[in-house]
């Protein structure tokens, strides 16, 4: 149930796949069904063109709707890129959201692993009881813990550290990724575990050799997923973070871009594309999975 | 065969030296494959929990322990005018927000079910806004919502002609607050769609046969049908739909800042003001904690949620 749900349905007519509305004739499917198709598409990717065509813009053609067409730009230029990256931290800030997104991944990943497999695989005495302490624990939100957070982190001496956001990302990643690899253990027969037990493997080995090479693609993606989630991360990252250079993409925008009342939009949107660039390249490259786990963790 | 078989066995036995197998010994290695979990979610999630319910309790500010006051922090709440709007947006926002991205997500559900060109490249277009960071997709909603160079507005007065005036969608506490929850609707939209269409392509066809030979028509196929078998994953969704609305944070704050004048101050983002800028960590605590009923019920309700759809598919599916 985990994956390949999506796409292998059997092919059936338009008429009977529907099941809903009866949208066989053209004219009649072309309302019902491109239409609002197109529109939902157009509006949902509208914002990233927006944000493109922004950052491209020189800031005459930006603020004169009057003279310009401002769906168009008739002079590009990478005047805000230039400014972003040469005389701000931004490459700063994007190694950094890098560097504390790829380190809470990892950790998340290795701690979900083994839990994960205990609980699915080291069946034990109240087993289901650790795995519904981490729903649960997936449920408690943020918003509610960065306060008590930013106490303990100063007590521990990490604030303004980048160590604070590695430590406490994981609050949310574990529990998420431990879920969805439950769930694709579950998956993979544990006969294979068994014959190699048999064999005299000892039980480490076993999910060395045998679980994790198996289980590869639920581990790609729950790391995409905590990669992404870590990139995403906005709450922590303001509240623990103050320094301008050691902040993150989403936070550094937000705060550092903005000076004073003078919005500089150019730049500001190029931030904002920049800092999307590379979850959006790592989502397209593994978009199949993406999809495919996360609709399986929601049906599990 | 059967001796080289017996010859690695061999071999195996004599690697196992003490470590080994205390690493084979079953109780030891729940122990160990828990620990960096558990050590984890103890420290950095159920500690600060409690701490965060403690600190409701106390007049505690940056710098200076505090000492246990009671329900002080819950009852000078009770009178500030500027939580009770947070908590009447905080309803609000999740309220509306919730119908808007279930009925257009179902929608968009329902129109993605059909055989389509292009039909996985689309759904990865779909998924996009949901994967881009949220602060950053909310900074294009802010120049998008603009007073004055706003692109609505350029549409709705310039193209179009509906309108005399430019809107000032974020100067005012009304528009604001439609401007952030039509971002929110944007931005949670794929997820449920997705979600839903995972859902939808679970049911088999023969349903829907057997409701036309019945001569159900298309809505009371939709009915009967499409919703009764699309209601566990519904609730699912629904769950982490409302409990992520409900918390939320990020939108607001890269948006709005929860003006103007407070105006639009989701629970979260008061605590954050609260609670770090302003320094008084007892009460942002409070009004954090004061959260936490909410939440318990949206979990109760997923609970349920999950246990209907254990009992839809069979005892065996755990």
């Amino acid at each position: 149930m985990t994956d390949q749900t999506l796409g292998q349905r059997p092919h059936l007519t338009d008429k009977e796949s529907t099941g809903v509305i009866d949208w066989s004739s053209g004219p009649r499917r072309f309302v019902m069904l491109y239409l609002p198709l197109s529109i939902f598409v157009l509006v949902l990717l509208f914002p990233f063109y927006w944000m493109a065509i922004t950052a491209i813009k020189p800031n005459a053609e930006l603020l004169d709707y009057k003279n310009n067409n401002p769906f168009w730009v008739k002079s590009p230029t990478l005047e805000n890129i230039n400014k972003l990256l040469f005389h701000t931290d931004y490459p700063q800030w994007l190694w950094t959201t890098m560097m504390v997104a790829v380190v809470a991944t990892a950790l998340s990943l290795f701690a979900s692993v083994l839990a994960a497999y205990a609980i699915q695989r080291l069946k034990f005495k109240g087993s289901q009881y650790v795995g519904l302490a981490i729903y649960l624990a997936y449920l408690v939100p943020p918003s509610i813990l960065f306060i008590p957070l930013a106490t303990l982190i100063f007590q521990f001496g990490l604030f303004d550290s980048p160590l604070a956001l590695i430590l406490t990302y994981p609050t949310f990643l574990i529990p998420f990724c431990t879920w969805l690899l439950i769930g694709y253990f579950k998956s993979i027969p544990y006969e294979l575990e068994e014959c190699a037990m048999i064999d005299g493997a000892t039980r480490l080995q076993t999910l060395r050799q045998i679980t994790l090479p198996l289980a590869m693609p639920g581990l790609i993606s729950a790391g995409i997923f905590a990669f992404t989630l870590s990139w995403n991360e906005f709450i922590y990252a303001l509240a623990f973070i103050q320094s301008a250079e050691k902040k993150t993409v989403p936070v550094a925008v937000l705060t550092q871009l903005v000076e004073g009342d003078v919005y500089h939009w150019g730049s500001l949107m190029a931030g904002a594309l920049l800092g999307s660039i590379p979850v959006a390249i790592l989502y397209s490259f593994f978009v199949d999975y993406y999809v495919a786990s996360m609709t399986g963790a929601v049906k599990e | 065969m059967a001796i080289a078989a017996a010859e690695s066995r061999t071999v195996y036995k004599l690697e196992q030296n003490w470590l080994v197998r205390l690493f084979d010994n079953k109780t030891f290695l729940i122990c160990i494959c828990l620990f960096p979990a558990a050590a984890l979610l103890l420290v950095f999630l159920s500690y600060p929990l409690g701490l965060g319910i403690w600190l409701a309790f106390t007049d505690t500010r940056i710098g200076r322990m505090g000492y246990f006051i009671g329900f002080e922090n819950f009852e000078s709440l009770w009178h500030d005018r500027v939580f009770i709007t947070a908590v009447w947006n905080t309803l609000l926002y999740t309220g509306v927000a919730t119908v808007g991205k279930f009925a257009l997500g179902l929608w968009l559900a329902l129109l993605l079910n059909n055989h389509l060109p292009f039909k996985s490249l689309l759904r990865a277009l779909i998924l996009v806004p949901w994967i881009v960071p949220t602060v950053l997709s909310a900074i294009a909603f802010w120049w998008i919502y603009d007073p004055q160079f706003s692109i609505i507005s350029y549409v709705l007065v310039d193209v179009l002609g509906w309108r005399d005036t430019y809107i000032d969608f974020l100067g005012q506490p009304w528009p604001a607050r439609w401007s952030l929850i039509a971002a929110n609707i944007w931005r949670g939209i794929p997820f449920v769609a997705i979600s839903l269409l995972a859902g939808l392509q679970t049911i088999s066809p023969s349903l829907y046969e057997a409701a036309m030979l019945d001569g159900a028509n298309a809505w009371q196929r939709f009915r009967h049908v499409t919703l009764p078998m699309l209601m566990p994953i519904l609730a699912v969704v629904l769950t982490f739909s409302v409990l992520f609305t409900f918390t939320d944070f990020q939108l607001v704050y890269a948006i709005t800042r929860g003006g103007p004048v407070n105006a639009t101050h989701l629970m979260a983002t008061l605590a954050f003001q609260r609670g770090i800028p302003g320094g008084q960590l007892g009460e942002g605590a409070a009004i954090a904690v004061a959260m936490i009923p909410f939440l318990v019920m949206a979990t109760l309700f997923s609970y349920f949620g999950l246990a209907r759809r254990k009992w839809q598919q069979g005892e065996d599916n755990d």
